[in-house]
């Protein structure tokens, strides 16, 4: 039964691209979506970063609900949801139709993967987020887990009650909860990634060489996008 | 203690809530804005509590987690409009997690002042997919019974005049659907009735004619809910 659809049957109809990178905490995907903003600009593109939890009025909403410790599973996928819609709306679409670079650190497949880790059910979530456009290219940054881990808990970080999944019960420490956690997500990422198709980073490469892969990724896509005007090299002066 | 019952969801359920502690009823009124719900919410409960039944409520954006966020975004408009619709999604999981199945497990009679059908409608107007919404609303408990209070926007309208100026979101200025708050609000609320009619058929309202005199219509009210608990009382849930 999928009376309502779900994400991703429908293609980007606007004339900008939307690319993504996806993956657990510490697979590098945000430092390379920084590097290929830098490459594309200099290419003399219109690049628009989009992050998770960037609406003021939700932000509110999560911040209070994640302090307070009064979000379950529904209502921390649905927060999330109100949130991301109002990114789309507001940032994500305009910039598409005004012909943009769009690039999104996390997409709905974070939500995908989180929620459904939290116990939310796979085909309710992906309904859900069928309001969402449909990216250009998606890329999955792929990490062994303990390469991942030892990147985020060698700094010794203090870890946030949902960042580290303490809602779920899974382990009184907050390190151990918050291994098993990933690690959940991790699996859910792998199904995911044959099912639409994302493109997978070896994030264990060296960062140039992940650039070098990524911006091979991208360069197909970048055909008949509109320029910066302020960069684009003047016409030659006519000289009679 | 009212005996445990079978409660359902539409769907797929509660992540992580398991659905076999539930006794109680919920009870649903619905229908649009200014039909008098909250009068025959009143009056319901004070019925039902005189018959010795103990009575919770709740009602829109009445959640812990979300109901100052969906005021404030009112206050400023700032919110777009699938936003808004999954903004009260989220104020109804809260309210369904935190007021409702605890109300049910105590074998309380929940009587909510408007359900997911209200905002299932409201969102449709506003231009979401009917089967998207209905989706997204899926984790819903199926109610004992919803009892629809039916006007049509030509008797609403005076009623609603009579208490005071059209209210901005009541009469869907956000949308907006006329050039001032009186053409919006025949609208809107026209548009909204034309949905919960289309709902009622779906989901089997019990459709009560709320054009006649409100203390007629508050007994029949009570009188329907009273049937609905002696009912349930009798045997287990269909």
């Amino acid at each position: 039964m999928n009376p309502g659809g779900v994400f991703g049957r429908i293609p980007n109809p606007y004339p900008g691209k939307l690319f993504i990178v996806e993956g657990i905490d510490g697979s590098g995907k945000s430092k390379q979506l920084g590097l290929l903003a830098q490459w594309l600009r200099s290419q003399g593109h219109l690049v628009i970063f989009s992050e998770w939890n960037s609406s003021p009025i939700v932000r509110e909403t999560t911040k209070r609900g994640k302090k307070r410790q009064l979000l379950t599973p529904l209502t921390f996928s649905l927060i999330h949801a109100t949130d991301f819609s109002d990114r789309v709306e507001r940032d994500i679409v305009p910039a598409l139709k005004a012909g943009a670079v769009v690039l999104a650190d996390r997409y709905v497949y974070t939500a995908f993967a989180r929620d459904v880790a939290r116990g939310v059910d796979r085909q309710w979530v992906r309904s859900l987020y069928r309001f969402a456009v449909t990216p250009s290219l998606a890329v999955y940054y792929r990490v062994p887990l303990d390469v991942a881990l030892y990147r985020i808990l060698s700094g010794r970080p203090k870890l946030k009650w949902y960042e580290a999944g303490m809602d779920l019960g899974l382990h009184t420490d907050p390190s151990e909860s918050y291994r098993l956690f990933q690690k959940r997500i991790q699996e859910e990422y792998e199904r995911i990634v044959p099912e639409y198709g994302l493109a997978v980073m070896d994030a264990t490469l060296p960062v140039e060489a992940q650039q070098r892969v990524l911006r091979d990724l991208i360069r197909p896509h970048l055909h008949d996008i509109v320029r910066d005007p302020r960069t684009v090299s003047p016409e030659p002066e006519w000289h009679p | 203690m009212a005996p445990l019952k079978h409660f359902e969801s539409y769907g797929q359920g509660i992540p992580g809530t398991k659905l076999d502690d539930l006794s109680g009823w919920l009870i649903v009124i619905e229908g649009p804005d200014g039909v008098g719900r909250t009068t025959h919410v009143n009056r319901l409960r004070t019925h039902l509590e005189r018959l010795g039944y103990a009575v919770a409520e709740t009602g829109f954006t009445r959640s812990d987690l979300a109901s100052k966020g969906i005021h404030d975004a009112k206050e400023g408009n700032t919110l777009g409009a699938n936003a808004y619709n999954l903004f009260y999604a989220t104020d109804f999981a809260d309210r369904l997690e935190n007021q409702i199945l605890p109300a049910l497990r105590a074998g309380f009679v929940m009587i909510t002042d408007r359900y997911i059908y209200s905002l299932i409608a409201r969102a449709i107007v506003r231009g979401a997919d009917p089967a998207w919404i209905k989706q997204v609303y899926s984790f819903a408990l199926k109610p004992d019974a919803v009892f629809y209070l039916r006007i049509t926007p030509q008797v609403l309208v005076p009623r609603v005049l009579a208490d005071g100026p059209f209210d901005y979101w009541e009469s869907g200025m956000d949308v907006p659907m006329g050039e001032d708050l009186y053409d919006s609000f025949v609208r809107y609320q026209g548009r909204i009735i034309e949905e919960l009619d289309a709902l009622a058929r779906d989901y089997a309202f019990h459709t009560l004619d709320a054009s006649r005199d409100v203390d007629d219509m508050a007994e029949e009210l009570c009188d329907s809910v009273t049937r609905q608990l002696t009912r349930k009382a009798a045997g287990p849930a269909a």
